[in-house]
């Protein structure tokens, strides 16, 4: 799979990479700005959203562009977060010990270990449900990416390192010494946050705007075409879930980062969905539209919150933590059915070969 | 050995559910060529109103035939109001849909009726016979299956004796030719997931009085537990969803006997990735194994 | 589908998308940090704290009517001129029991609701997340609703402080109670797999020679028969349960329809009475009789606390219906109304905490509480109760559990003084 290092010439549509890196880099330095206007609770929030905006970013691209739907991606990120965790915890044990546990390097180097621990878990994870997926039609897939996250408590219970219901814990980072005078603990999460999604998102941009995007693109209107051109579809739907696991993975890391405890609770089923959710709320393929999905996710239990406040007590809790859900569910069937999105595309071409071929059969 | 016995007759009894959950997902495939992945909400819902029919005084066979009745309307209201509403020609789009319904019944049935279980009481025993010293079926139990057997044979009767039967894999297998040859495929579309919702809803309902009581989420296992039984058994054969059902059931209960209570979904991912990955198509499907 | 010839079209988007972000949370941030009162969450007439429980969700079942007693008790409290004159206030959010949000809602608590103090905070794996967070801000996080160990780490959290009586407690002293009324017994365990069936199993070792079989559920599979089909063949003949109240039902009810009926031994977590009825019916319940339990409150209608939380339920809490989780929660009300006007006119955190390390307090259970400086759990005694012809009580067994095993001691219940709410 090529990145957009391509050359103009033989993909018009990819974004040079240094007009890539620009943008990218502006929008996480306007991000990091914006962490000054907002107190510790909302910096907080902003960190979350952020973790859930890289694995949403990856699945839009997965559902949009490939038409595999993985209704277990929260799978995905818990497997970024015990990666972290796991990682970051025996580094930063190992360099209690020595001299190099104060100071920037031993601030570090957990942290980093971590992101690569989580790059490998959820990557491995990612190259094993990718080549399943690859050999999978729709429902197929959705139905197994469903048992996985069900198993999730399952497996955590079953594998000692990953201290089942308990979960592992990660190691809290604290604020620089360089830095303390200026920014709270919150604050400096959010900026660890925002640098880790930039990292996740990034790639996913590069790799929507060039070849790879056309590869996929090709696959998911019309395989056989693709396979004429020399395009293995296989290959490309498990790449593409290989890019939207690693992102997810980071997502898990950040998640960790900021709270430092990775559970099987807090990656269940209801999770999941919602990342679907905010997947097509935003308007599946599109990577601006999981940041607002992402957003959303995670303002409206606190936007419901304060509506039911108002509320009788009893029944204020009842409705309080289905109100969040049920209007997630009414918007999802409302884009579904005005604005199916990225998939019209698909609907239109597939139309076109049904009435063609005298195979009717589906 | 006994305890091996006792495993394996109340894995049968809990497979029997599975098997009927799991018809009822090969029967809405066969009809629209679709997995249902709202099916466990919309299971759900029949039993809360067959409850309340039983608390007001009704039998536990009114509340049946009520929820009956409530599943396959509410098999038609979703096809008709929902399905028809968004592109069919590819799944993805009727399966978020199915999330967003999923969502919206599951938090509505826990606002109105809030979260706690509701004990439900079978109408015949649950205590299981005794069998040369080993516990074996309960008259529950045996209800259960015969209830499945049932089921399963008037449906196989259906689509494999009846023209009503061939029109509905008529209008699933080849809708334009049928059309043409004068069967009313939308009407036998929806008649389709009719069959599928009661089915259901018999199925959650058999269920629920052998576990803690109902609740929104009472069939969200057996959802994933019987989409895995109708995978590996074909999900366009009853026989394979019978069979394939009975066979999960065994799995997960030996799983839970022999080794512990928290390894048995892994188990059951374990052999849905398997048969995925070698014969995708099911044990008994009836179509050849195509590669994607 | 967007076009892929125009370059500008996917990052201005996401630019557009960003921007739109960062001024949405512009508008929703607080305009500035507020002046800190000098006390978070005190002001003259009322102290503020807060509580993060499962109301809804799968684990609400059980647990959703603690908060709602806890509310009772401090209505009731407020009424006759609150503690030292000020009004507690009593906030609940609800973390659905996943952890990712209990992280989320303690946050709002500490920093948007500014609480004095956690009180109460439920559920081990959802708890364990914020111990970190309250350490770090100096919240004090008070009477985990959790039997976990976790809570009594004096040295690394010296903020919190436990409740419950923990898992190993119960476990040693239901196994010690099995022992003591039949030296024969087969003592075997079913316990939840997480820390709450991890601390029975332990608890049960620390006092019997040998645990027959140990059998683990899974709260998401709500079919035991396969479990309780091993214990039966092991020929268990005192089971000890660490199971939440739908378990207890379950294990109870199936091993009655397998034609079998042992010894059952359960946690306070899983024993009440009329929870248990509910879920087996008519029919089940007689299997219920002779059930015996732990408990380290006052829930038995003999006692003076019953009758005053009887009384504070019925008429501030809507005459729900009086469960353990009533005696529980007004329980804990009671105990932060003692800890608080034990902490001075003008409470600080360091004060209440000092306030609890003191060991003077004396709590409304069995047995005083065994607070100190180096000791952050509540309850290390619990009595015996036993179902007799339908009905649960207290009967004259208690045990205090320490790393040497139970030992029998005479329960001695604090009695109840000034109409339950504590004088400053």
């Amino acid at each position: 799979m090529s990145t957009a290092t391509t050359s103009p010439a033989t993909s018009p549509a990819a974004i040079p990479a240094t007009r890539l890196l620009l943008r990218a880099g502006l929008l996480t330095l306007l991000a990091l700005g914006g962490t000054f206007l907002l107190d510790p609770y909302r910096n907080y929030q902003l960190a979350t959203a952020a973790g859930i905006f890289a694995a949403v970013a990856g699945l839009t691209l997965l559902v949009g562009l490939t038409g595999q739907l993985s209704l277990g991606h929260a799978v995905l990120m818990a497997a970024g977060g015990y990666g972290y965790a796991l990682t970051a915890t025996r580094v930063a044990d190992a360099l209690a010990g020595s001299g190099a546990a104060d100071g920037v390097a031993g601030l570090l180097l957990p942290l980093l270990a971590g992101v690569v621990g989580a790059l490998v878990a959820s990557g491995a994870l990612g190259v094993l449900l990718g080549l399943a997926a690859a050999r999978l039609r729709g429902p197929y897939l959705a139905g197994l990416t469903l048992a996985l996250v069900i198993a999730l408590p399952s497996v955590a219970g079953t594998v000692p390192a990953l201290a089942g219901a308990q979960g592992v814990s990660a190691p809290f980072v604290p604020v620089p010494d360089a830095l303390a005078a200026l920014i709270a603990v919150e604050q400096w999460h959010a900026w660890l946050a925002i640098l880790l999604t930039s990292c996740a998102v990034t790639p996913l941009v590069a790799l929507r705007s060039g070849r790879a995007g056309l590869r996929m693109r090709a696959v998911h209107d019309d395989e056989t075409a693709a396979r004429l051109a020399g395009i293995d579809p296989g290959r490309v739907k498990a790449g593409a879930f290989v890019a939207s696991a690693l992102a997810a993975g980071l997502g898990g890391a950040v998640l960790a980062v900021v709270t430092q405890q990775v559970s099987p609770g807090a990656y269940g089923l209801g999770f999941s969905l919602l990342l679907v959710v905010a997947a097509v709320v935003g308007g599946l393929g599109s990577l601006g539209g999981a940041a607002v999905g992402a957003v959303l996710v995670t303002l409206l239990p606190w936007l419901v919150d304060q509506a039911t406040g108002a509320l009788p007590a009893d029944l204020g809790h009842r409705l309080q933590g289905n109100l969040e859900i049920a209007p997630f569910g009414v918007v999802v069937i409302v884009v579904m059915v005005l604005r199916p999105g990225g998939l019209a595309r698909l609907v239109r071409g597939r139309s076109r070969n049904t009435s063609l071929s005298t195979n009717t059969e589906r | 050995m006994e305890r091996l016995v006792f495993l394996l007759s109340t894995g049968l009894a809990r497979g029997a559910v599975l098997a009927l959950f799991a018809l009822s997902l090969v029967i809405v495939y066969r009809a629209a060529r679709a997995v249902n992945f709202a099916q466990a909400a919309m299971a759900v819902v029949p039993v809360y109103v067959a409850l309340a029919v039983t608390s007001a005084g009704g039998s536990f066979w009114l509340g049946l035939a009520v929820a009956l009745a409530v599943g396959a309307l509410l098999g038609a209201v979703v096809e008709r109001g929902l399905l028809r509403l968004v592109p069919q020609e590819t799944p993805l789009p009727g399966i978020i849909v199915a999330v967003g319904l999923v969502m919206v019944l599951q938090a509505g049935l826990a606002m109105v009726f809030g979260p706690d279980h509701r004990p439900v009481h079978a109408p015949f025993s649950q205590r299981p016979f005794d069998v040369g010293g080993v516990s074996v079926l309960s008259p529950y139990d045996l209800f259960v299956l015969v209830v499945a057997a049932v089921v399963m044979g008037g449906l196989a009767l259906l689509f494999s004796r009846t023209s009503l039967g061939l029109r509905l894999r008529a209008a699933a297998f080849a809708p334009e030719t049928s059309r043409l040859l004068g069967v009313r495929v939308p009407r036998m579309v929806t008649l389709g997931w009719m069959l599928s919702s009661a089915t259901a809803a018999l199925a959650a309902l058999l269920l629920v009085p052998t576990g803690l009581g109902l609740d929104p989420h009472a069939a969200d296992v057996l959802f994933v537990n019987a989409f895995a039984a109708a995978v590996v058994g074909g999900l366009d054969s009853p026989v394979g969803a019978l069979v394939a059902g009975l066979a999960v059931g065994v799995l997960v209960t030996l799983v839970t006997g022999y080794a512990s209570a928290a390894a048995a979904p892994l188990a059951v991912l374990v052999l849905l990735t398997a048969v995925l990955l070698v014969r995708p198509h099911g044990l008994f499907a009836t179509r050849e194994a195509r590669t994607a | 589908m967007r076009s892929t010839t125009s370059r500008a079209t996917p990052r201005g988007r996401t630019g557009a998308a960003a921007v739109l972000g960062l001024t949405a949370a512009t508008a929703l941030s607080a305009c500035s940090t507020p002046a800190a009162a000098d006390v978070p969450g005190v002001t003259d007439d009322t102290v503020v704290i807060g509580t993060h429980q499962p109301l809804t969700g799968p684990a609400a079942a059980g647990f959703a009517s603690i908060s709602a007693a806890t509310a009772a008790y401090f209505e009731y409290v407020n009424d006759r001129g609150g503690i030292n004159g000020r009004q507690i206030e009593y906030v609940v959010k609800d973390d659905g029991y996943n952890p990712a949000t209990t992280q989320t809602v303690v946050r709002e608590l500490v920093q948007q609701e500014e609480v004095f103090a956690i009180v109460n905070g439920l559920g081990t794996p959802t708890h364990s997340g914020v111990l970190d967070y309250l350490d770090q801000n100096g919240v004090p996080d008070l009477f985990v609703a959790s039997g976990s160990l976790t809570w009594d780490q004096p040295e690394e959290y010296p903020n919190t402080f436990g409740f419950n009586a923990d898992y190993v407690t119960e476990g040693a002293a239901l196994a010690q109670y099995a022992l003591d009324t039949d030296p024969d017994a087969v003592v075997c365990v079913l316990g939840q797999d997480d820390d709450f069936g991890e601390g029975i199993l332990q608890g049960v070792e620390l006092v019997a020679d040998e645990v027959a079989v140990n059998e683990t559920y899974s709260t998401a599979d709500q079919d035991v028969t396969a479990q309780l089909g091993a214990m039966k063949e092991a020929g268990c003949t005192h089971n000890v349960l660490g199971t939440i109240n739908g378990f207890t039902a379950l294990a109870v009810g199936t091993a009655a329809q397998m034609g079998w009926f042992p010894a059952w031994h359960v946690s306070s977590s899983g024993a009440d009475h009329p929870t248990l009825v509910e879920y087996l019916g008519e029919d089940g319940a007689p299997a219920l009789e002779g059930l015996v339990s732990v408990n380290y409150l006052p829930h038995s209608p003999s006692s003076d606390w019953y009758e005053l939380f009887t009384r504070i339920n019925d008429e501030y809490n809507d005459g729900a219906p009086y469960t353990g989780n009533t005696t529980y929660g007004m329980s804990v009300g009671y105990q932060f109304a003692e800890a608080l006007a034990a902490a001075g006119q003008d409470p600080t955190r360091e004060s209440i905490v000092a306030a609890l390390e003191s060991g003077e307090l004396r709590g409304n259970g069995v047995a005083p509480l065994t607070y100190s400086a180096d000791d952050h759990f509540a309850y290390r005694t619990v009595r015996v109760a036993v179902v007799s012809d339908g009905v649960q009580d207290f009967v004259d067994a208690a045990y205090e559990v320490s790393e040497s095993g139970a030992t029998a001691v005479t329960p001695q219940e604090t009695p109840l003084e000034n109409e339950g709410v504590p004088a400053g």
